[in-house]
């Protein structure tokens, strides 16, 4: 148990200030080495052959025509491939995959993009032109399930993803005033910027696995693989230095990693794959689709009476993935009588996963769009409905919240908006050829916690080296554990050096969930207060700089210790006792408080938006957010995720859409051009405040995660934006043209 | 990606006298080399025309502009001449792609620009412009992006070029060179229709090179307008786009040029349309009747079905932009994005 009140972090010197990125040298000048970038001697590279189909069975491949290409060193499929383990996918163990069928396990295609095959070459161009040659005969079946937006079918019940409490149905049912709307979002791509990347190596004799992969947990990966490779933990190695973001899709294993691995052991030469961006987009995980119904009833004061969300998501026929919608929903408002349902339906389509703030964003769209509905049927300022039923404790546990400024976030963001210039009719504010539309909603995200464990040394050469199996996904990882350090040592940043993404390293979190901030830097706090306790141990000892001294009467400070008189630096401490270095373990967990509070950020975001209705345009001018995240410990990185968040929401609200043939189910815009998401010209102004109240509570940082909040709420602002604009209520994303047009 | 034997011309004679097998002319490269590694076209012979000395821009004694087939499209968009006399196609080209593909991409290259239909794309797709006779997936399938005008039975893939919509509001006239010397092409006759061979794009014959663009001289005292309607801001190809030109007299139009983007099979002139324009009150009525004009044969798919009225909104702002000479400060900030 974390003592929530320590003096230190209520004057921080260095955490909650605004601080470089101590990386940022390192990608600027190109030597941040990405896994897609990574060489080792006699590697060769893999190029997937994947199914042009999305349904049947791959009667046969011809090879002949590739094997006869230069540098082509093997092919492997169905069979010619090593007989392996699947992962048993638990998330309690660690061993969670994204898609538990092992690559080429059999021969039935059940998504395009599937992996039929994997080329091994000398160049990656040698193995790419191989790839082309390789001639796959198939046997096509009619009935692929093309996506949960061309089907009526209801898919099957998750009981453990729902949620009741109160008798909402009656409750409705009575209700003075009521919404009942259904919405549907269409399926989208992380398209983060590293496409998937693997680079397996077999060491000693092949008894020893190292893999780097670009991934957001070295630990699942390591976990998983050896799952599935019948290896010891030991026996194998998962690096990932750098991660050209992730957005939740490199959470946990795909095929792509078992593949390579397979083919440097058979082989007897590394190999490395990085999957082209089309693969990525089939086979590399997506946000499902989702089917949502929702029910508000309410009395005519705008007291929410009754919330009932029922929602429905996809998941491929090899893999079970649940995007909850509702997670958020019992938490979100106070109410009575709230229940949620989860249903999923498979579909050919490569497995879903989480994707930036998974399931609550698309949940978080149709509840606040439906609160807007509301609103209007109340005639009734949507600030004011949300104040209202605004939930003074988490109304899901009956729990206090540790720390909730929604009121204030709402009324700060409306004030730096200029709400109150809102004229409520439609369609009511112009200039020039374009109507202007305000629009707002609330967000949220949990903000959750995972054991840690952490290393820190302080050495003889007067830096400091900090450690911790997790990683970082450019969101500033690196830049907050040296923090943390200067925070408790004093010492300069520096000289503080960060080792992270390595499972040789004390076991980290996955950079998931906007959980990884809260949970790394308290044990890497108590690591730094293990080794300041060996080194004050020295400082005291026989021949130390304090010798004689209370090591109590002791406490660092400027990167050194001091007894109120005297400060000596942690290098010249180590001379006087001629050690190199003193080593700090630390460990750090979630405890009792979790059982005390009720843990969750909320914000709010307001927008503007401008629509040319002679030429069915809309863009996004203007977003002003308030977000309650408790303390930011970097405020520029944990700014730049929440407006990263707003830009990825003007993408689901007017943009993004995996286009699936009707026909066959195959993906047809799996590229940058044809899947469109926004550019810096489509960027709104946007002016983000982070409200700052430290939730001690919740760990002695005061901060909560910022990764995915930002996101939460933004495509529904849009979609209010527009109804107040044109007076059409839009419930599917994203808004096209089309759309627009339909309701002018 | 397959192997292809690469080669520098040095002389426009010997780039065009050579007969070779499969070959294909590469400049900036921005559609070649993209449809080799996607292994769409699969040339043998690549023959790299950069170093032909075609890359001035020149003011005729008749008032035509002559513009070499290696100006980049950046060069072009910038260029005094144009910036001055054609706007329209300063504005058309700087709606089009990124500054980074603009500062590769060449005139004659962007007239020759293949389509973005994404089952022309995908070598498992059936195609008949890019395997005759195999069928074309997309007139039943995902057709959001396809042509509402100028389609058959064996394609309906959308003309992708803004430069080539700006051109065709200008008139202009195509200078080839081939084995058997030089001729020259209305530019509105190049690119063909698709009808029943679609795979036949153009009237350039094999070993044929395009060494210049000479446009009509400018229509004197018009306003003009390159409006590109799309998704999102920037760097995306056209939903539909129109290219205006507009001569008043008074509030009557004199004289009126009109081609639209986006939504048919080639750079669209819309002849009868500003024919109904001349003697009109430049007013929205007029230029609805322009709109409808120009759209009548238009015809839709399942998914396509929106170009319609889009490409009558994109006529009627386009022409009122350039009746009054001049842009809201709310279209200028994309046009250039």
């Amino acid at each position: 148990m974390n003592d929530m009140t320590r003096p230190d972090f209520d004057k921080p010197r260095v955490v909650g200030q605004r601080t470089p990125r101590i990386d940022g040298e390192f990608k600027l000048t190109g030597r941040a080495g990405y896994t897609g970038e990574l060489h080792v001697d006699g590697m060769l590279y893999g190029y997937p052959v994947s199914a042009t189909i999305a349904n049947g069975v791959l009667e046969s491949l011809d090879l002949d025509a590739a094997r006869a290409m230069p540098g082509v060193v093997d092919i492997f499929h169905h069979g010619h491939f090593e007989a392996l383990h699947r992962s048993p996918n638990s998330m309690a163990h660690g061993d969670m995959v994204n898609e538990v069928r092992l690559p080429f396990e059999d021969e039935r295609i059940y998504y395009h993009g599937q992996y039929v095959a994997l080329v091994v070459a000398e160049t990656f161009e040698q193995a790419r032109a191989a790839a082309q040659r390789v001639v796959a005969h198939y046997r096509e079946e009619r009935g692929a399930v093309v996506s949960l937006l061309q089907t009526e079918a209801e898919g099957t019940l998750q009981e453990s993803a729902g949620s009741s409490r109160g008798d909402p149905e009656a409750a409705f049912g009575g209700a003075e005033v009521k919404v009942d709307s259904t919405y549907h979002i269409a399926a989208e791509s992380h398209l983060q910027m590293e496409m998937h990347a693997t680079l397996a190596e077999w060491r000693d004799a092949g008894k020893r696995l190292v893999v780097h992969e670009s991934t957001q947990g070295v630990f699942f990966q390591r976990n998983a693989m050896a799952r599935v490779f019948g290896l010891a933990q030991e026996n194998l190695e998962v690096i990932s230095h750098y991660v050209g973001s992730g957005f939740g899709n490199k959470l946990f294993m795909w095929p792509h990693s078992v593949a390579t691995a397979v083919a440097a052991r058979m082989i007897g030469r590394p190999v490395k794959v990085v999957l082209p961006r089309q693969q990525d987009m089939t086979s590399g995980g997506n946000r499902p689709a989702s089917r949502q119904r929702i029910r508000l009833g309410a009395d005519r004061s705008g007291k929410l009476t009754s919330v009932i969300h029922d929602s429905t998501t996809e998941t491929s026929l090899v893999h079970q993935y649940v995007d909850t919608c509702g997670s958020a929903t019992p938490s979100f408002y106070a109410c009575d009588n709230v229940s949620t349902s989860q249903r999923v339906l498979e579909v050919n389509h490569g497995t879903p996963c989480p994707m930036r703030a998974p399931g609550e964003v698309s949940g978080i769209f149709a509840l606040e769009t439906a609160m807007d509905e509301l609103a209007v049927a109340l005639e009734m300022d949507p600030v004011e409905l949300r104040l209202k039923n605004n939930a003074e404790q988490d109304p899901a546990s009956g729990l206090p919240w540790s720390s909730k400024h929604l009121d204030e976030c709402l009324t700060s963001a409306a004030k730096r908006f200029g709400w109150e210039q809102r004229n409520p009719a439609v369609g009511s504010m112009r200039d020039g050829d374009e109507i202007i539309g305000y629009g707002m909603a609330s967000c949220t995200w949990s903000a959750g916690r995972q054991p840690c464990e952490a290393r820190v040394e302080l050495r003889a050469d007067g830096s400091l080296f900090a450690a911790c199996g997790t990683q970082d996904i450019g969101t500033g990882t690196y830049t907050i554990v040296a923090q943390a350090v200067a925070e408790l040592t004093g010492a300069e940043l520096s000289r503080i050096e960060v080792k992270l993404g390595e499972t040789s390293l004390p076991a980290g979190p996955l950079s998931g969930g906007s959980m990884a901030t809260a949970t790394v830097l308290p044990a890497v706090a108590a690591a730094v207060r293990d080794a300041l306790d060996a080194i004050k141990e020295v400082a005291v000892g026989s021949g130390g700089a304090f010798e004689g001294s209370d090591a109590d009467a002791l406490s660092a400070e400027a990167g050194g210790l001091t007894d109120g008189e005297r400060r000596v630096s942690f290098e010249e401490i180590l001379e006087t006792s001629k050690l190199s270095s003193v080593n700090g373990q630390g460990s750090a967990a979630p405890g009792d408080e979790r059982s005390e509070y009720a843990f969750r950020s909320f914000g709010a975001h307001f927008v503007e938006v401008r629509i040319d209705p002679e030429i069915s345009r809309v863009r996004v001018a203007r977003v002003v957010s308030s977000i309650d995240i408790g303390r930011a410990i970097n405020p520029p990185t944990a700014r730049n995720q929440v407006e990263g968040g707003i830009v990825m929401g003007v993408g689901m609200g007017l943009l993004e859409k995996l286009d699936y043939d009707p026909r066959d189910a195959r993906l047809i815009n799996a590229n940058v051009a044809d899947y469109i998401v926004p550019t810096h010209a489509d960027a709104p102004e946007i002016d983000v405040e982070l409200l700052d109240y430290p939730d001690f509570k919740h760990n002695e940082f005061g901060g909560r995660g910022v990764g995915e909040i930002g996101l939460t709420g933004v495509a529904s602002a849009i979609a209010n934006a527009i109804y107040h604009a044109t007076g059409k209520r839009h419930r599917d994303l994203p808004i096209t043209i089309e759309a627009l047009l339909a309701s002018s | 990606m397959r192997t292809f034997a690469y080669s520098r011309a040095d002389s426009v004679d010997h780039a065009a006298h050579r007969t070779m097998p499969h070959a294909a002319f590469v400049a900036g490269g921005t559609t070649l080399l993209d449809l080799i590694k996607l292994d769409v076209l699969k040339p043998e012979n690549v023959v790299d025309i950069n170093a032909l000395p075609l890359k001035r821009v020149e003011r005729l004694d008749d008032g035509r502009l002559k513009i070499g087939a290696l100006v980049t499209n950046t060069d072009l968009a910038h260029h005094p001449e144009v910036k001055s006399h054609y706007p329209v196609l300063s504005e058309a080209l700087l709606a089009g792609a990124s500054t980074q593909l603009r500062n590769m991409a060449t005139t004659a290259g962007n007239v020759m620009q293949r389509t973005r239909c994404p089952y022309y794309r995908d070598p498992a797709a059936k195609c008949n412009r890019r395997e005759p006779g195999s069928g074309c997936d997309a007139i039943d399938g995902i057709n959001r992006m396809h042509a509402v005008l100028g389609g058959s039975d064996a394609c309906i893939a959308v003309h992708p070029s803004d430069m080539c919509v700006g051109i065709a509001a200008i008139g202009a006239t195509l200078t080839l060179q081939g084995p058997d010397g030089e001729r020259e092409v209305d530019f509105a006759d190049f690119h063909r229709l698709p009808g029943d061979t679609p795979h036949i794009e153009h009237d350039l014959a094999d070993g044929e090179l395009i060494t210049a663009i000479t446009l009509d001289a400018p229509l004197a005292n018009a306003g003009s307008h390159y409006l590109k309607l799309r998704d999102r801001a920037s760097y995306e190809f056209a939903l539909a786009s129109c290219a205006a030109q507009v001569v008043l007299d008074g509030d009557t139009i004199r004289e009126a040029r009109l081609a639209l983007g986006g939504v048919a099979t080639k750079p669209w002139r819309c002849s009868d349309a500003e024919a109904a324009l001349v003697g009109q009150v430049a007013d929205k009525a007029s230029f609805e009747r322009a709109a409808d004009i120009a759209l009548k044969d238009a015809q839709a798919c399942e998914h396509n079905g929106y170009k319609i009225p889009l490409a009558r909104q994109a006529v009627v702002r386009a022409l009122r932009n350039a009746a009054r000479g001049e842009t809201p400060a709310s279209e200028t900030q994309e046009s250039q994005a």
